[in-house]
């Protein structure tokens, strides 16, 4: 057991799979040298040389296009895009190239092609830096979507999705790149397309992905002390998605609250919500609700601690669900 | 369009030709080729093949057996020249259109009309064939290529990919940074762009305000334009660029000057665009009847042999034809198949549900 940043754990993991694999790259801006703006790829151009770890020019469209190239060749590429509003220009690569070629082969093609994201708000940063891009690739049929939440899934869901034949789109919430946590390397991981119960409960179920679940978590925790009793689900894998934990949860429940920092209109929690009320409609004490970020753009900096949802708004959800 | 004509004497000509429309051959000083007649029998039947598959596909969708075609009449000498210039293990991206590239690569014609058929989106197996699958997202494609020409370097492998794009698609920004990627990797990739004159309304004027071929040298790599027409001339010009990439100089980008002398898809109609007369000065350029004066005027070939390929050729047609009405429609459910290689419990789920719903059907189909 060793105690790691995420950023760091997630290092470990691609450092892990390079090692396994000499068909395993790394590419993106600034992933080399400088070992990425968040240091993700830290010290592993150093270690595998500049063929395996590649500094790439600033396009992202290439840097997907390539990387289709590179896996059609029989190479694992692992692409960091630097910041989840920059990966726009490469949805056109990932939407109608790398999601469909398995498909449009008849099989015949698979497409290992992993998509680094970091994702999310929480940093201050200027706009185009904290968006969760995550329902347009979810919306796409021929990709697998998922989201870590800590350091131990950082560290083997990326192994996870190097492994996978199928291309992944894998977010990494970058205000929880430097929160700690306890790896075990030899532990044997969930399967990639699982989610976890990471607090049990029986009051709600509040699911959650990515930067939401330590929020979730910590909401849990607060009301615990009023005696309300709250069941966190880190849905880890958003497509396809663990509609089973969800709904058996549910059915214990009676209530449930969706959280993440994309906008609720058209988000994730949609599609959570409807199958939940479709599974589990004879369970339900209250409408499923949601909390998230607005229909607008993402704000400026001073005010995105009113758009993403935190402890009071996650429990004023829970409060609601108790309305009815 | 008007080129410069004030350069040095050491520039190169704008256009590398080898065989003139009356089929005479014709020295370059940097270009040449040496071919057995039997080799020069084998382009013209290429070219006589290919032209008769495209006119059945053609006559195929105008007769609602496929939904759309995209013709490569006119283009022939292009996509033959360059697909010979192949080896076995040299790669090859093609758009839409590549018909010719693709029988080089020996792809049954047939299993190119599924696309167009639409009883799926691709029906041969890439690897196969160093032929992969069509790219109808315009420009997409290079991109792999370069990707593909990296993964050759780190095998180090005797190889080099090819991909194909039109004159529309120097407009895409992925072709340009598939242009600055090979450049900057010294990724070993042709960069052959047929330019055709239309990007299907639009003329060449639309896309470049400089010949296509001269973009290279801002990308840092050599550009050359090549008589699309001339199969010899596209022959030479290709393997001379892939030899270079598979010898680690970098990429090259050569512009096939041609012309489509049909419509963009058979949804077109050429006639709202352009002038009757650019045709038929297009005409007497025609890739196929320049390989048969020539083979006429220094006896490479007879009357016989002509009569033999067109034969050939009817045969082809009625095969390609028989063949196509014989493609089966695919079955429902294999909507649900190859979208992942994994299982996946979502496709799982609507796959059970759509298969629970197309049995409350008598016979089990709607």
């Amino acid at each position: 057991m060793t105690t790691l940043t995420l950023a760091k754990a997630i290092n470990e993991g691609l450092r892990t799979a390079m090692e396994a694999d000499a068909k395993v790259l790394v590419m993106g801006e600034d992933v080399g040298k400088l070992g990425g703006v968040f240091r993700v790829t830290d010290g592993l151009q150093k270690d595998f040389g500049e063929s395996r770890v590649i500094d790439t020019p600033l396009a992202e469209s290439g840097i997907i296009g390539t990387a289709i190239g590179l896996a059609l060749r029989g190479y694992r590429p692992v692409c960091e895009i630097q910041f989840d509003g920059f990966v726009f220009p490469a949805a056109d690569q990932i939407i109608t190239q790398l999601a469909k070629m398995p498909l449009r082969s008849l099989g015949k093609l698979r497409l290992p092609v992993v998509v680094r994201i970091p994702c999310g708000g929480g940093i201050g940063a200027v706009e185009h830096h904290s968006e969760s891009p995550e329902a347009y690739f979810t919306h796409t049929g021929g990709l697998r979507v998922v989201a870590c939440s800590n350091p131990a899934d950082g560290f083997h869901m990326i192994q996870q999705a190097i492994r996978c034949d199928d291309p992944v789109i894998f977010f990494e919430p970058k205000r929880r790149y430097w929160e700690k946590g306890e790896v075990e390397r030899g532990a044997p991981p969930l399967p990639f397309d699982r989610g976890e119960v990471v607090r049990p409960g029986t009051d709600v179920t509040v699911v959650a992905y990515g930067p939401m679940v330590r929020t979730c978590l910590e909401a849990a925790a607060a009301v615990a002390e009023e005696g309300r009793s709250l069941e966190v689900l880190d849905l880890r894998s958003l497509n396809p998605l663990d509609t089973e934990l969800i709904y058996e949860s549910v059915r214990k429940t009676g209530r449930c609250v969706i959280a993440h920092e994309a906008p609720v209109y058209s988000g994730l929690g949609a599609e959570i919500a409807t199958r939940v009320t479709e599974a589990c409609f004879y369970h339900l004490e209250a409408p499923v609700l949601r909390v998230g970020g607005f229909s607008t753009p993402y704000p400026p900096s001073r005010l995105e601690d009113h758009y993403l949802p935190d402890l009071d708004r996650v429990l004023d959800a829970v409060d609601r669900t108790f309305a009815f | 369009m008007t080129f410069d004509a004030s350069r040095g004497a050491e520039a190169p000509p704008e256009l590398v030709q080898l065989l003139t429309p009356e089929g005479e051959r014709v020295e370059h000083p940097a270009y040449d080729i040496d071919l057995t007649p039997e080799e020069i029998r084998g382009l013209y039947r290429d070219l006589v093949l290919v032209r008769r598959v495209d006119m059945e596909a053609v006559a195929l969708q105008r007769q609602g057996e496929l939904g759309i075609w995209a013709s490569l009449l006119g283009q022939e000498a292009a996509q033959i020249g360059s697909g010979r210039a192949l080896t076995d293990a040299d790669m090859a991206f093609p758009t839409y259109r590549e018909h010719g590239v693709a029988w080089c690569r020996d792809v049954d014609p047939v299993n190119l009309l599924g696309l167009f058929r639409g009883v799926n989106h691709g029906g041969w197996d890439p690897a196969e064939h160093n032929f992969h699958l069509y790219t109808i997202v315009i420009g997409s494609q290079t991109l792999h290529a370069v990707g593909y020409a990296m993964g050759i370097q780190r095998d180090g492998a005797d190889a080099a990919t090819i991909v194909y794009f039109g004159d529309g698609a120097t407009s895409q920004g992925d072709v340009n940074e598939a242009f600055i990627w090979a450049s900057v990797f010294n990724a070993p990739v042709v960069f052959f762009c047929q330019n055709n004159q239309w990007a299907i309304s639009e003329p060449l004027e639309k896309q470049s305000k400089i010949p296509l071929y001269r973009r290279a040298s801002g990308f840092g790599f050599p550009g050359i334009r090549v008589d699309g027409n001339d199969v010899f001339a596209c022959l030479a010009v290709t393997r001379q660029a892939l030899k270079n990439a598979r010898e680690g100089q970098g990429p090259t980008l050569i512009e096939a000057f041609t012309y489509r002398m049909g419509a963009h898809t058979t949804s077109d109609d050429p006639t709202r665009y352009r002038v009757a007369g650019e045709l038929e000065a297009w005409k007497l350029k025609d890739p196929i009847e320049r390989v048969k004066a020539y083979m006429f005027k220094t006896q490479i070939a007879d009357q016989d042999y002509f009569d033999a390929i067109d034969a050939e050729a009817a045969d082809l047609g009625r095969d390609v034809r028989k063949r196509c009405l014989e493609m089966p429609d695919p079955h429902p459910l294999e909507i649900f198949d190859n979208v992942y290689t994994e299982p996946h419990a979502l496709l799982v789920e609507e796959r059970e549900q759509y298969a629970a719903y197309l049995a409350t059907f008598e016979g089990g189909d709607r």
